[in-house]
């Protein structure tokens, strides 16, 4: 931190630390298995619904036709519990899901572990080193109308700046980076926290603040939806500004 | 003594590593699920460990009101007796023959006085009832009103030693588990024998279930027909979660 500040370095030649560099590849890691796993998860029930309750038996937000258990229909007729009209109801399943689970779940959780842990790591160094300060936020200065409206102009007709290798970044990159590391990112471990019993049991306000389990869980696959389209968007700008470049410098850094 | 030198980076980055070994060291005990060398396993192992260490072990549940409760379906087993059932259970079927009067659920291994109760003992015992949400692994949840006696009140009664550490379960669709003595003695885990003010049917679990609530709904066993009481982690063989391939414990 003193070293950049007292050597004044052309701007376009930081290069990405060697934190950072390794921070980028777990993290690159320990995304694409969570979302290799929450879809088998998700596959497993393509369901979602809002607020607390969800399940075959109760109408669903958004059903998805991603496995054989889209609409099963493999239900015993249904039994009402309570005397009264618009009871809720039991029925048994008759029909042999798809269901990987068992390395599903564990895998996810795991690598949960695995993000979870350096991406805290990340964010503390990120805030103290000035990182984030410097190359991620976007200056008051940069944030008007003109600026953004220029930038959307070039990235819509993939006009893209050729690679620095690193900082500084560009407006629309820092708005992009800062959405991703401060919301979606965290915003996916609050939605997936509030789904686990034991730590719902401990902490209640996560499922007010969601609005119930199911809720947090349709948030937790929006960040999956957002994150993705991050991820698509983040490989076209490197292939775009040149892969070879871009590539060399987030691993050896050169 | 300069106190700007208490917390340097290298004492920070000893205490780091030496507190992380100590967690590594007391780890290989029998107090915690096997991992088999897998590091799914270890993965969960660690997420135990730590819900263990950091959450607080008498916290409650949601409880909801009884306009909460909702529809239900009933998945995995729904009736062990049934012919077509992949290991279909003779005694189960002739148990509920007879309206399950001649079922007991007997306690064994380390308590000073095992012995069994039958389903109007265990009714005898003052009750809990309870509407919380079941989860399941699948990803839905459902909300029940259940309806038992605390798994601490019979514990009490057949007399725990000092040094239990877990409590297995087995049922008549041919299901292991076992959960450790936080869980056991935990207030809202109870032996279930009615559901939404009516008998426990036999799609959920007849005559006695198990809720865990504090995790996911597999580990609320359902057709409960023995339970033991032991000093050390045993799987359930192939009976078992992890011989399975499910995580042992699933607080998430």
């Amino acid at each position: 931190m003193a070293n950049s500040q007292k050597q004044p370095v052309q701007p376009n030649r930081i290069g990405h630390t060697r934190w950072v560099r390794l921070s980028h590849w777990i993290i690159t890691v320990s995304f694409l298995t969570l979302a290799f796993t929450g879809v088998e998860i998700l596959m497993v029930h393509p369901r979602l619904y809002w607020g607390e309750v969800g399940n075959d038996l109760t109408p669903a937000l958004l059903e998805l036709p991603i496995s054989r258990n889209y609409r099963h229909g493999g239900w015993d007729k249904t039994v009402a519990f309570f005397q009264d009209a618009g009871s809720p109801v039991s029925a048994n399943r008759t029909y042999d899901i798809f269901n990987k689970n068992g390395w599903g779940r564990s895998l996810h959780f795991l690598a949960a572990w695995c993000f979870v842990l350096p991406g805290a790591i990340y964010l503390l160094v990120g805030l103290f080193t000035g990182h984030f300060r410097r190359n991620i936020v976007p200056r008051p200065t940069e944030l008007n109308p003109k600026s953004f409206w220029r930038e959307i102009v070039d990235h819509t007709r993939l006009r893209i700046r050729a690679a620095t290798g690193g900082p500084t970044y560009g407006l629309l990159q820092k708005c992009s980076y800062f959405a991703v590391v401060f919301v979606a990112l965290p915003l996916a471990v609050v939605s997936g926290l509030s789904m686990s019993p034991a730590i719902t049991a401990a902490f209640p306000f996560l499922l007010r603040l969601f609005g119930g389990y199911q809720s947090a869980r349709t948030i937790h696959f929006g960040t999956f939806v957002i994150l993705i389209l991050f991820l698509l968007v983040h490989v076209v700008m490197i292939i775009k500004s040149g892969f070879k470049h871009q590539m060399r410098a987030m691993t050896i850094g050169k | 003594m300069k106190t700007k030198d208490l917390i340097t980076r290298r004492n920070l980055l000893i205490a780091g590593v030496t507190s992380v070994g100590g967690l590594l060291v007391s780890g290989c005990s029998r107090k915690l699920p096997p991992t088999y060398g897998n590091i799914l396993r270890m993965g969960d192992t660690f997420t135990y460990g730590v819900h263990r260490a950091l959450l607080p072990g008498e916290s409650l549940v949601k409880e909801y009101s009884h306009r909460d409760i909702s529809s239900f379906p009933a998945t995995g087993t729904t009736n062990p007796g049934d012919p077509n059932h992949p290991r279909p259970s003779e005694i189960y079927r002739n148990l509920e023959r007879g309206g399950f009067a001649d079922w007991r659920l007997s306690i064994e291994g380390q308590v000073a006085r095992p012995g069994s109760y039958s389903l109007a003992e265990l009714k005898g015992f003052p009750s809990r009832t309870q509407i919380t949400r079941h989860i399941c692994e699948e990803g839905w949840c459902a909300i029940a009103e259940w309806t038992g006696v605390p798994l601490s009140r019979v514990l009490d009664a057949a007399g725990i030693l000092p040094t239990a550490r877990f409590v297995s379960f087995y049922s008549y669709d041919d299901w292991a588990d076992c959960i450790d003595m936080l869980d056991a003695l935990h207030p809202q885990t109870i032996l279930a024998y009615g559901m939404n003010g009516r008998e426990l049917s036999i799609p959920h679990g007849a005559p006695v279930r198990l809720r865990v609530e504090r995790q996911l709904g597999y580990k609320s066993m359902k057709y409960l027909q023995r339970i033991v009481v032991r000093d050390e982690f045993d799987d359930g063989g192939k009976s078992g979660s992890i011989q399975n391939g499910w995580a042992w414990y699933i607080g998430i």
